[in-house]
């Protein structure tokens, strides 16, 4: 009876589907010429695809459902298979050391595109870390992140076209720009919460780029600024191969810091400020925390990592023009920490991993690149809405049976 | 004088614009807190819809007046489905989650749309037939507006009223007004959250797909991409007006189209995008939920 | 939280990902002459990128068809930039390591700007179809950079000498679309007015690609009062604009370049589109290999081509014969046979000066009239 059920919803999908598709997928016009295309061949395979896909949907929403009841039938420590592997220390210490010695030899065994794409995979993972610290830690929504990794990159740029400052000296004078613009929107948002300070955040981004784009005296418009130095290395000429290891190892020592910044972050008191913070503003104000003070530290050291990568990126590109930091850069960073598993270093890893390579193995696909991005990304939501590594948060659980679940999962 | 009348009806049109899309963003958020950004990508498909169906009926022999409503009223249709899919399918499985995953999905929808019509249509950008005729009793005043830009300010005030009557009086309307206040209580008291939702949606997009042919007539061309900037633009608009709130929409989509337009008109267009984000940080410095938000009070 | 299985899927599905693309880059065959096309193919500037791919397959199934150069087949490798300078990057490492051995790209000055370097160093030439940026060739920075499209100095100076000495106008209004390619050649325009001395430019600004309504710049250029508009941009904004300032009865000069010149512009402002002034390559309607190019895309994608077709067209030509002439793949070798031999293609006879830029592909003025992009004589 399910079963026949089952099918005849699959068959109502698979009609409303060549129904929504019809338009789009079966005609086209061409308006130049006065020519209708018909390709009714798209709508029998609309229709097939969204029957077989409908039942693989249906399995796989079954599935989760009956892993959340899993979840809560277990509650104290419901761990992932992957997870309790890891959670022996030996097991960690030595996939550490794998991945320590597989990091070391990558650049002398694959080819200089993989480095390059390897360390642009690194460089989000720095900007989602840094991202992480505003959104994942004091919840402040921030959607213009690609804004402060703009100001690192054109501070290079820029002080390199003037003055003719090296990459080393840019490097802390990007990161304090960034980390001084993030305290210049703090300023006046300070009183906004949760939406309304996602938007100003957006606004920001957009005023940034939208003034990089159009002030040509200062920042030479959509043109942008080109034969920025690569990094020097005592002086030592590198070939194109030479300078894709020597930035990969840069940015393998960056995120090795920004590791050790944050995990020691998370732990102090400024970083339980922030927690505090994201749970409960007026709660947290009641308990003596000076709201202003941590927001505003939030924000100045989150900025100052993407300003710290926007000088990196300036090298490595050595070209750069406002078209690299528009919303949809701020948005893919956002995704990486979501779709990682928000609040945790490891979660930003694996989601930066994820979300930069991919569309790079993608291309394989040619067209259908973004599609399958745009389509992974809903897939990834629906099926592990979490992230995929979750926080084993530090829980104070009531021994009351109703209230506890709820903790964990808000 | 008449320059500023110029200036005053191009921000009224470009204004009329963002509300008509600006209130499917605020009913969403109203209802679910959830900032839909494939909201601009329905607008589009509206737009595509109405496109095709018109060049389809216009090679059938079909003329003026019949071609637009026909084409429209399948836009709306058309946009609606789509509204109501893309919430089932990526927003429904997701009420229980963390409040950004429905968030990135909307976002991942946006893509996956855009990237749809994409390959399904063309990557270039369509003349969109205008579908409105030049009527000859606006001629005198054509320097300063058009017919299509009264069409485009009348039909939005038009659809305003029949929002407001439907979301004051009917009973779908209040069901939505009390699932915006609280879905819990509005759950206890026999109000299907899910028919509530879907309703949001299906009217959010045919407003959309309403301003995207208005607007696809004015501008006289589209392509894949029209939805994000608008989106953005609108998603802006309600905000300002605060988001949530239908009349604040309205507004928030005015104040915006009237910001941009006097900027360019009075300063730069260089600088058009900018004035209005900047406008926006500065009211919201002042009024923290926008213009006509509600204040919301904080609780422990 | 998922399940067991789901979880151990989903592991499986990642590492299968990157298996297959570590497999798929090995197993390329060596024996072909390896040509690229780089380029936005997704995005918002897509139309302008993917008539590159189809110019390049065309013109390579045709060869392939006749056996191939140099004894061997050419394979094409098509790579998305999305219009990105760091993705570009990527894009050309990509093609370096999967050793192609020519490029026809990339699409947008900036993406060609910052990946230049990079095939340089690779020893890898590239001929774009449409990157105008005037650096790109006169630096003189990258020997290894051709272009089948004349550069935007090019471009202004005709359209200012035009307005200047035919038209005879004194006021002149600016726009551009604030794109790199736009605002690059309205700033050169606004260079060029100055110095002529013979006109003044009474407005300078930059119109918002894809707003929903440009009534506030019209009246802007309305009450500047000027007798003709130098638009720097591409045809979806210049449609917008003509059409509205037509609309609200101005008669102003409508002149702009070859991001206009494009029938889709016609089509879209309609009657409003009349009398409009664009510059554009000179006009090849009459050359018995445009009219093939054409004919053989309309007959492969049923729809006539886009943006730089015939430019990408001209440069896959130019690079595969001057691998014929050089008789090897040689870096110098090319680069030396693209200087020195003449080529015939779409965009008529050509052949490269010693900074990359085409000889014999220059700009002509053209106006619609009944419909149709006339030149002027």
């Amino acid at each position: 009876m399910r079963k026949i059920k089952e099918l005849r919803q699959s068959l109502l999908i698979s009609v409303w589907f060549m129904f929504l598709t019809f338009p789009i997928m079966v005609i086209r016009v061409n308006t130049i010429d006065n020519i209708i295309e018909w390709r009714w061949m798209n709508m029998i395979y609309v229709g097939l695809g969204s029957f077989v896909f409908s039942f693989i949907w249906r399995y796989l929403l079954s599935k989760k459902q009956s892993g959340a009841k899993l979840l809560k039938a277990d509650k104290p420590a419901y761990l992932l298979p992957m997870q309790r592997i890891f959670a022996n220390p030996w097991m960690q210490m030595s996939a550490l050391f794998f991945i320590a010695v597989f990091a070391v030899i990558f650049p002398f065994v694959f080819s200089s595109y993989q480095i390059n794409i390897m360390t642009t995979a690194l460089m989000y993972v720095v900007l989602g870390l840094g991202l992480n610290i505003v959104v994942g830690q004091a919840g402040l929504l921030n959607l213009g992140y690609a804004a402060f990794y703009a100001v690192g990159a054109y501070s290079y740029a820029l002080l390199n076209y003037h003055f003719g400052i090296g990459f080393w000296t840019a490097l802390p004078i990007g990161a304090a720009l960034a980390a001084l613009f993030g305290i210049i929107l703090g300023l006046p948002v300070l009183r906004l919460r949760g939406d309304y300070l996602a938007i100003v955040t957006l606004g920001f981004g957009e005023i940034v780029r939208l003034v990089l784009e159009n002030w040509n005296e200062f920042s030479f418009g959509p043109s942008g600024i080109s034969n920025i130095p690569r990094p020097g290395f005592f002086g030592i000429e590198l070939n194109f191969e030479q300078v894709s290891a020597y930035l990969y190892f840069l940015v393998i020592g960056i995120c090795l810091l920004a590791i050790f910044v944050i995990r020691r972050l998370q732990n102090s008191r400024i970083g339980r400020a922030w927690i505090a913070m994201r749970e409960d503003e007026v709660a947290c104000q009641s308990m003596g925390i000076d709201m202003t003070r941590a927001k505003l530290t939030a924000l100045a050291l989150s900025s100052m990592w993407a300003g710290l990568v926007g000088v990196i990126f300036a090298a490595k590109t050595t070209f750069i023009n406002p078209a690299s930091f528009t919303f949809l850069e701020s948005a893919m960073i956002l995704s990486i920490i979501v779709i990682g598993g928000m609040g945790t270093i490891l979660g930003v890893i694996v989601g930066a991993f994820l979300l930069i390579l991919l569309p790079e193995y993608l291309r394989a696909l040619s067209d259908y690149r973004m599609l399958a991005f745009g389509a992974a990304i809903v897939l990834m939501m629906i099926f592990r809405p979490q992230g995929i590594v979750t926080v084993s948060r530090r829980t104070y659980q009531f021994s009351d049976e109703n209230h506890a679940p709820d903790i964990s999962t808000k | 004088m008449d320059y500023f009348l110029e200036i005053f009806w191009g921000g009224l049109t470009r204004g009329s614009i963002y509300a008509l899309i600006a209130l499917g963003y605020t009913m969403v958020y109203g209802i679910l807190e959830l900032i839909n950004f494939a909201h601009g990508e329905i607008y589009m498909i509206g737009a595509f819809t109405a496109l095709i169906v018109s060049t389809a009926l216009a090679m059938a022999g079909m003329k003026g007046l019949t071609v637009f409503i026909l084409a429209s009223v399948l836009a709306v249709i058309y946009a609606s489905a789509y509204g109501f899919t893309v919430e089932k399918i990526a927003y429904k499985p997701l009420r229980q989650a963390p409040r950004l995953s429905p968030l990135i999905s909307a976002i991942g929808m946006s893509i996956f749309l855009q990237n749809y019509v994409l390959l399904a249509q063309t990557s270039d950008f369509l003349p969109f037939p205008g579908l409105i005729p030049e009527f000859t009793f606006m001629q005198p005043y054509a320097h300063i507006i058009g017919s299509t830009e009264m069409v485009i300010i009348s039909t939005t005030a038009l659809i305003m009223l029949l929002l407001t009557v439907f979301i004051k009086f009917t009973r779908m309307g209040k069901a939505m007004r009390a699932t915006a206040q609280d879905r819990n209580m509005a759950m206890l008291v026999g109000i299907d959250i899910n028919k509530v939702i879907s309703s949001t949606f299906i009217l959010g997009s045919a407003l959309a797909a309403v301003g995207g042919v208005l607007i696809a007539s004015h501008i006289g061309r589209i392509n894949f991409y029209i939805g994000f900037i608008a989106g953005i633009k609108a998603f802006t608009a309600a905000v300002l007006g605060g988001i949530g709130s239908i009349p604040g929409a309205v507004l928030g989509g005015l104040v915006l189209g009237w910001t941009e337009s006097f900027a360019t008109g009075y300063v730069s267009s260089d600088y058009e995008d900018v004035f209005a984000f900047a406008f926006l940080v500065l009211i919201l410095i002042f009024r923290p939920s926008g213009l006509v938000g509600r204040k919301t009070i904080q609780k422990v | 939280m998922k399940t067991r299985f789901s979880n151990k899927l989903f592991f499986a599905l990642t590492f299968g990902v990157f298996l297959a693309c570590a497999f798929s880059i090995n197993a390329l065959a060596a024996d072909t002459i390896k040509l690229g096309v780089a380029g936005v193919h997704t995005g918002d500037l897509a139309s302008y990128g993917i008539p590159s791919v189809r110019a390049a397959g065309l013109v390579i199934k045709e060869v392939n068809a006749k056996g191939g150069i140099l004894g061997r087949k050419i394979e094409l490798l098509v790579e998305d930039d999305a219009c990105k300078p760091e993705i570009a990057t990527n894009t050309a490492t990509k093609l370096i390591s999967m050793h192609v051995n020519v490029v026809v790209g990339h699409i947008c000055s900036g993406a060609t700007k910052a990946s230049l370097g990079i095939y340089k160093t690779g020893n890898v030439i590239v001929i774009s179809p449409s990157a105008t940026n005037p650096e790109l060739t006169k630096s003189g920075r990258y020997p290894n950079f051709f272009r089948t499209i004349a550069p935007d100095d090019a471009q202004a100076r005709l359209e200012v000498n035009f307005a200047i000495n035919v038209l005879k106008v004194k006021k002149i209004a600016v726009l551009h679309d604030k794109g790199d390619y736009g605002k690059g050649l309205a700033e050169y325009a606004k260079k060029f007015v100055e110095q002529s001395k013979k006109a003044r430019v009474v407005l300078y600004e930059g119109v918002s690609p894809g707003a929903v309504d440009y009534s506030a710049v019209v009246q802007k250029i309305k009450r500047s009062q000027a007798d003709a508009i130098i638009f720097g941009g591409y045809h979806p904004e210049a449609s917008s604009v003509v059409i509205q300032m037509r609309k609200k009865n101005m008669n102003t000069y409508f002149i702009s370049d070859d991001g206009v010149k494009d029938d889709t512009f016609i089509k879209v402002a309609g009657k409003y589109a009349e009398g409009v002034y664009a510059t554009g390559p000179k006009d090849v309607s009459k050359n018995p290999l445009a009219i093939a190019a054409i004919e053989a895309h309309k007959k492969t994608y049923g729809s006539a081509p886009g943006a730089f077709f015939l430019n990408a067209y001209a440069a896959t030509q130019a690079l595969l014969n001057a691998m014929q002439k050089a008789g090897s793949t040689n870096y110098m070798a090319i680069g030396k046979a693209l200087r020195t031999y003449d080529v015939n293609t779409p965009l008529g006879k050509i052949r490269f000066d010693k900074l990359g830029d085409a000889i014999g592909v220059g700009f002509s003025m053209y106006q619609v009239r009944r419909g149709v992009y006339t030149e002027v004589k």
